[in-house]
């Protein structure tokens, strides 16, 4: 018998066009390649310098999300974009698309959304693919047991031109979840927990396979959220092993295989997860019981504690020193009930239908605290649909929130929805670094239920004193 | 791509830890679709004031940074998103190494293909660069190792398929584009539309 193998193996090994030797990395196949208004344009200009094809655009797939409006008439109503490079890119896009046969979903496209948030809701994204996308939350698609990674623009020209890149194989990481997550504790806070654990570069040069009861018991989205975070602790990728939820929610989406190619498809998926006695480089352990509702308080997700908390001293370091004073906090300060500006529900880590039904279960029959901003951005077109199918919109709005068109939005504050100067913005993203939401915008990161909360009390709160 | 053997500079420090991508060009300057002119909007919220000045009190706009192409920075650099934009803006501003104890993958990989070293040190190393800002130091390829003044020497990590190809000025794309022949067989034998 074979030795047994994790499911990063699996889908390595069945994916080398050459494998790697001591002189040159792997030639890896890329299965689908996703691309975006951002990183793709320095990329369609290198095939025109050189005169090459796009090799295989039945592999490709665009979509236009970082730099576009979510403000209705700008995206519908025909008003012009108001950041006008941002609208450049769009039309670049469109161009390219155009030029080299690459299928696009166009701004006006009713399955258009952020990157992560379309493939698996299209079921572009499935078990055993390799996927690959010039961003770095690319890993979100691991959440379906494919091997996803981020690329730079030079490797997205590669992976145009020849379908393929050169990569040096990784090392495994398996992180253990085991135990249930407490009421008001969900996979926002499970994942903050883990970067909070392994930290920034913690997962540096690794790929992560999330196992044990806990992912097991985590529905789509919600692991859609942890591998989305992965790029966080350092690592490229994050995977779950696909089981009857994954096959759940593939079954009869669009882009998925349908009938027979379904049966064969349900076949091979199977036989991807890590086999027992598989070996990982390195495994870490995680009790979900004893996690409580998370918040950072510093420039980078690492810098993350329980909301009720209090932000630890760390004598003599100057960097962490000057990231606490960009905050305008201290150490040994406790932050909750610290009065907040903005609240911002959305971006590819939290902005899928679960997200916002949970955010809307804080707002059903409250308010929105006066003085407090509150902005309800859709991950992908067909989410704000099925939100407005079910009145959520209606229950954001009453409350005082602004219910936008599908984006990146002020997750990165490219296309003008921006966090003012100083700021304090709840965030249900992935990033809190300086000016990451604007110049001077002081970020904390926090699941939709404790946003949520926040954005209700006007202050940093335990949601669990809602529930 | 010019090749590259060996690189002698002073340092310029910027003792910063975890300094991520957003910080080495804000997303607000993401929109452009070439290449070229980001070195003008490099760690921008950092070098220029409210009013678009130069801050005076940052290491990359004092006299004794200019002609630098060596950045030391402090531990764990280039973390966040993919944006090549990074080691555009840095390569545009003059840069041709950086030099931290980690250096995050994707941040890696791109640097690698625009020229951009990433030498990654001991920490010993590291702490004796950071505390003698200015130091000229020499980075071999050959030898892949850093030569501070005091003669001594610290080799470094270089993947060598990468090495090859920034010694050499041989860019990857041309050697994937000669493994055609493997990678139509690939696609008739594993991966049909
Ligand atoms: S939502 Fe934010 S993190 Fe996700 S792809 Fe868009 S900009 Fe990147």
């Amino acid at each position: 018998m074979s030795a047994p193998l994790t499911l990063f193996e699996k889908i390595w090994r069945s994916h080398e066009v050459l494998p790697e030797s001591a002189d040159t990395p792997a030639v890896l196949y890329v299965d689908l390649h996703l691309i975006h208004e951002v990183t793709s344009p320095q990329a369609f200009t290198v095939l025109r310098e050189r005169g090459l094809p796009l090799r295989r655009p039945d592999r490709t797939f665009a979509t236009m999300d970082h730099s576009t409006p979510t403000r209705t008439e700008q995206v519908f109503g025909g008003a012009p974009i108001s950041v006008e490079a941002a609208a450049h890119q769009v039309r670049e896009l469109e161009r390219n698309c155009a030029a080299f046969g690459v299928e696009l979903l166009g701004l006006g496209d009713a399955r258009r959304g952020i990157v992560h948030i379309i493939g698996p809701e299209l079921g572009l994204t499935q078990p055993g693919k390799t996927i690959v996308c010039g961003d770095s939350h690319t890993s979100t698609h691991g959440a379906l047991g494919a091997l996803a990674f981020g690329i730079g623009t030079t490797e997205v020209g590669h992976v145009f031109a020849t379908q393929c890149l050169l990569q040096r194989k990784p090392r495994t990481l398996a992180v253990n979840v085991h135990g249930k997550l407490p009421a008001g504790v969900g996979a926002k806070d499970l994942v903050l927990a883990i970067i909070g654990r392994i930290g920034v570069s913690g997962g540096t040069g690794h790929v992560i396979e999330y196992r044990g009861e806990t992912i097991r018991a985590l529905e789509m989205d919600e692991r859609m959220t942890v591998c989305n975070m992965s790029i966080e602790a350092g690592a490229r990728a994050g995977m779950i092993a696909p089981d009857e939820t994954t096959f759940r929610y593939l079954a009869g989406r669009p882009r998925a295989p349908q009938g027979g190619a379904w049966e064969a498809a349900l076949e091979a998926w199977r036989q991807l997860p890590s086999d027992p006695g598989a070996r990982f480089d390195r495994e870490i352990d995680i009790d979900a019981a004893t996690l409580e509702p998370m918040v950072t308080y510093g420039t980078n997700p690492g810098m993350v504690m329980a909301v009720g908390g209090t932000i630890p001293e760390r004598t003599g370091d100057a960097v962490f020193a000057k990231s606490l004073a960009y905050m305008g906090f201290a150490p040994g300060e406790r932050i909750q009930e610290h009065p907040v500006n903005v609240v911002f529900i959305g971006s590819c880590t939290n902005g899928r239908l679960s997200d916002l039904r949970t955010a809307a279960s804080v707002l059903r029959g409250r308010k929105v605290a006066s003085g407090v901003h509150m902005l309800v951005v859709p991950g992908s077109q067909q989410v704000k649909r099925e939100a407005e199918a079910e009145g959520l919109d209606r229950i954001f709005i009453e409350a005082g929130a602004e219910w936008r068109e599908s984006g990146c939005s002020m997750c990165l504050g490219m296309n003008g929805d921006l966090v003012p100067k100083g700021h304090y913005a709840v965030s249900t993203s992935n990033r809190n670094f300086e000016g990451r939401q604007g110049i001077g915008a002081r970020t904390l990161l926090a699941s939709p239920l404790t946003a949520a909360a926040c954005a209700v009390r006007g202050r940093i709160t335990d949601p669990r004193e809602l529930l | 791509m010019e090749p590259i053997r060996t690189l002698r500079s002073r340092t310029v420090v910027l003792a910063v830890n975890d300094i991520d991508t957003d910080q080495i060009i804000p997303a607000r300057f993401l929109t452009t679709t070439t290449r070229e002119g980001l070195g003008r909007h490099l760690f921008a919220d950092w070098r220029f004031g409210p009013d678009g000045a130069p801050r005076a009190d940052f290491v990359l706009n004092q006299p004794q940074s200019s002609g630098s192409s060596i950045l030391v920075a402090g531990n764990n650099f280039g973390c966040g998103s993919s944006r090549e934009h990074a080691p555009w803006a840095l390569t545009d501003f003059g840069l041709r190494a950086v030099v931290s104890t980690q250096i995050a993958d994707i941040f890696r990989n791109n640097a690698l293909k625009n020229g951009l070293l990433p030498v990654i040190v001991e920490p010993s190393t590291h702490r004796w660069l950071l505390e003698h800002p200015g130091a000229e130091v020499t980075i071999d390829l050959d030898t892949t190792s850093l030569t501070l003044p005091t003669g001594e020497t610290a080799r470094f990590p270089l993947e060598p398929f990468a090495r090859y190809c920034l010694m050499n000025g041989v860019d990857e794309l041309g050697f994937l584009l000669g493994r055609e022949a493997e990678i139509a067989a690939y696609e008739t034998l594993r991966a049909p539309a």
